[in-house]
């Protein structure tokens, strides 16, 4: 699988809150919430963005709440990756639970402008800048995890599981 | 292999023998749990998962904390979600208004959470059962989705920070000044994926409410769990909350820690973290000149008796500041109750504070105390990140009761010590 399109970069500690503000969680509804994706630190983000980009970001990308409607926005909104530095715990795992892409890659962070054409591919975790050539190389995913991503996430490997 | 406190518990609770850090297991849970935010994504997870029923009707917690007394028609909406799910499945811990409070205030309260379980919730500050030592930590609405047709979870076993606390703190000095100092140290991602475990003769002299206010807060350290040893205190604790059985776990002597924090808790003095990071602490009495719009007690955080014991001390005979507004929110219907009988509530309500029912409210920016633009908050809650409040141009700063009593007679961020 791969991911290709224009980045969206931000900076460290990109909480949950500035993601989906708790003022829109009134509601479990994927489009409504992806209406409101990122509008505390990026007003226009929602305007700007279009299927297929990708967001790059520093360290600690998801901290805060453990809503998981901040990477169900996310998706929802047409993000097709996230790249960051790192991320917090639980958004990690939320962003694999529901099948939204993420690499941690230190070094793409610094290599890769806002509005860059990024291309990820997720296989061999191969980021590329095509605005410039430069390659970078994220982290491999755990058998584990990747067992899970192949499943298509948590609620399927349940289903495998309770079906046993 | 030497285990910590939090690797013994996730040891036994994946039926080996021990676990070293990195390591991917599957621990069985003591109990899943959900707030009126997340439970409703949980339980459509869930749905899809064909399970017919919960793993265990007695360990699935649901607890509609955080919009509620309903804000609105869509919270109204998910909590009726919550109940009706709650009904079909037989969960045992539903709370509907009336009995809920303030999740992490409440589940203690109930003797729902104990030293060595293996707790998940859909709330980052599950971690604070931490304070009982228990192994407990947030998850996800799918996490806990699975964790509810299962009644397991897979973890990482994490590594640990050991935080060797001795001395006593000073008067008017208390566990939120601890823990925000300790994120000071840390920085919010210092401690990321790790535990934080806590030893040292200095802990003897921390009450309960200090240190579900310091686990609570682990999260903000990016921490995945915050523990304290089990001691008299924690005992006493859960007979009053009537947890009669419990196995208790203590870290080996020659654990491996990848870092140690040394701190004499004496040397602490009112601390506050200025926006828009928990990290971002400072002492209160050097804090400047800022003059501040709403205070706010209340919380997971600062919730408890002792916190209101303290904000009245400071409170009582004196009148909140011309123009402030100062929010008092019990965190469970006991506590309000107990600060009714204490006399505590009429005291703050003659200072010219407003008290409000249980509720999550203000601290998520959710109701019950919204800032509007520019405006500023000193609060004794856990987060403030850009807003958390309510307006992405207001500011909240985090503090202890002490000193958000303190604040709301001056009006301006104030060390407790100035007024007392």
């Amino acid at each position: 699988m791969n991911a290709q399109g224009t980045v969206f970069r931000y900076h460290d500690n990109v909480d949950t809150d500035v993601i989906i503000p708790a003022r829109y969680l009134n509601t479990i509804d994927s489009a409504e919430l992806a209406a409101h994706c990122m509008e505390d630190i990026d007003a226009t983000f929602v305007k700007r963005v279009k299927q297929g980009d990708l967001i790059v970001a520093g360290k600690n990308f998801g901290c805060g709440s453990s809503r998981e409607h901040a990477p169900i926005a996310i998706k929802a909104v047409g993000i097709s990756c996230v790249i960051a530095q790192s991320f917090a715990r639980i958004f990690y795992r939320n962003a694999i639970n529901i099948g939204l892409p993420i690499m941690e890659c230190p070094e793409a962070y610094d290599g890769i402008a806002a509005g860059d054409k990024v291309a990820a591919d997720f296989d061999t975790g191969k980021i590329t800048n095509l605005a410039n050539g430069k390659t970078f190389q994220a982290a491999p995913f755990p058998p584990f995890m990747k067992e899970l991503i192949a499943k298509g996430g948590l609620v399927n490997y349940v289903k495998a599981r309770l079906k046993k | 292999m030497p285990m910590t406190m939090s690797q013994k518990i996730l040891a036994r609770a994946a039926g080996l023998k021990s676990v070293e850090a990195g390591q991917l297991i599957e621990a069985k849970l003591d109990l899943v749990l959900g707030n009126d935010i997340t439970a409703p994504v949980a339980i459509r997870e869930f749905e899809k998962t064909g399970a017919a029923g919960v793993f265990d009707k007695s360990r699935v917690a649901l607890v509609p904390d955080h919009f509620t007394p309903n804000k609105d028609i869509k919270a109204a909406e998910q909590c009726k979600v919550m109940r009706i799910f709650a009904r079909d499945k037989g969960i045992e811990n539903y709370f509907e208004v009336g009995e809920v409070g303030v999740e992490h205030a409440l589940l203690p309260e109930r003797g729902l959470v104990g030293p060595g379980d293996v707790i998940v919730g859909a709330d980052s500050h599950t971690c604070t059962y931490g304070a009982l030592g228990a192994f407990s930590t947030g998850v996800g609405s799918t996490d806990m989705a699975a964790g509810m047709a299962l009644g397991t979870a897979w973890f990482k076993v994490p590594a640990a920070f050991q935080f060797v606390l001795t001395g006593k703190l000073p008067k008017w000095v208390s566990g939120k000044d601890v823990i925000l100092h300790l994120i000071g140290l840390t920085g919010v991602d210092g401690v990321l994926y790790r535990s934080m475990e806590y030893a040292g003769p200095g802990l003897a002299n921390l009450t309960m409410d200090d240190r579900l206010c310091m686990a609570n807060m682990a999260i903000e350290a990016g921490a995945k769990n915050g523990i304290f040893p089990v001691d008299d205190q924690t005992r006493a604790f859960l007979k009053e909350a009537g947890r009669a059985k419990y196995t208790e776990f203590a870290a080996d002597k020659d654990a491996i820690y990848e870092r140690v924090y040394n701190i004499d808790l004496s040397k602490l003095r009112s601390t506050v973290a200025f926006p828009h990071l928990p990290s971002n602490a400072r002492l209160a009495a050097e804090s400047g000149d800022i003059t501040v719009d709403q205070v706010v007690i209340g919380s997971c955080t600062n919730g408890r008796l002792s916190d209101f014991r303290v904000a009245a001390r400071i409170m009582n005979g004196r009148k909140v500041a011309k123009g402030l507004r100062c929010l008092i929110i019990p965190a469970t219907q006991k506590i309000y109750l107990q600060a009714l009988k204490e006399g505590l509530l009429t005291q703050f309500v003659e200072a010219g504070a407003v008290v409000s029912a249980p509720t999550c409210g203000p601290c998520l920016g959710g109701h019950m105390g919204i800032l509007a633009k520019g405006e500023r908050a000193v609060a004794t809650t856990n987060r403030n990140f850009v807003g958390r409040m309510g307006h992405p141009e207001s500011e909240v700063y985090l503090a202890s009761p002490e000193v958000a009593a303190a604040t709301a007679i001056t009006g301006r961020i104030t060390d407790p010590n100035e007024v007392v």
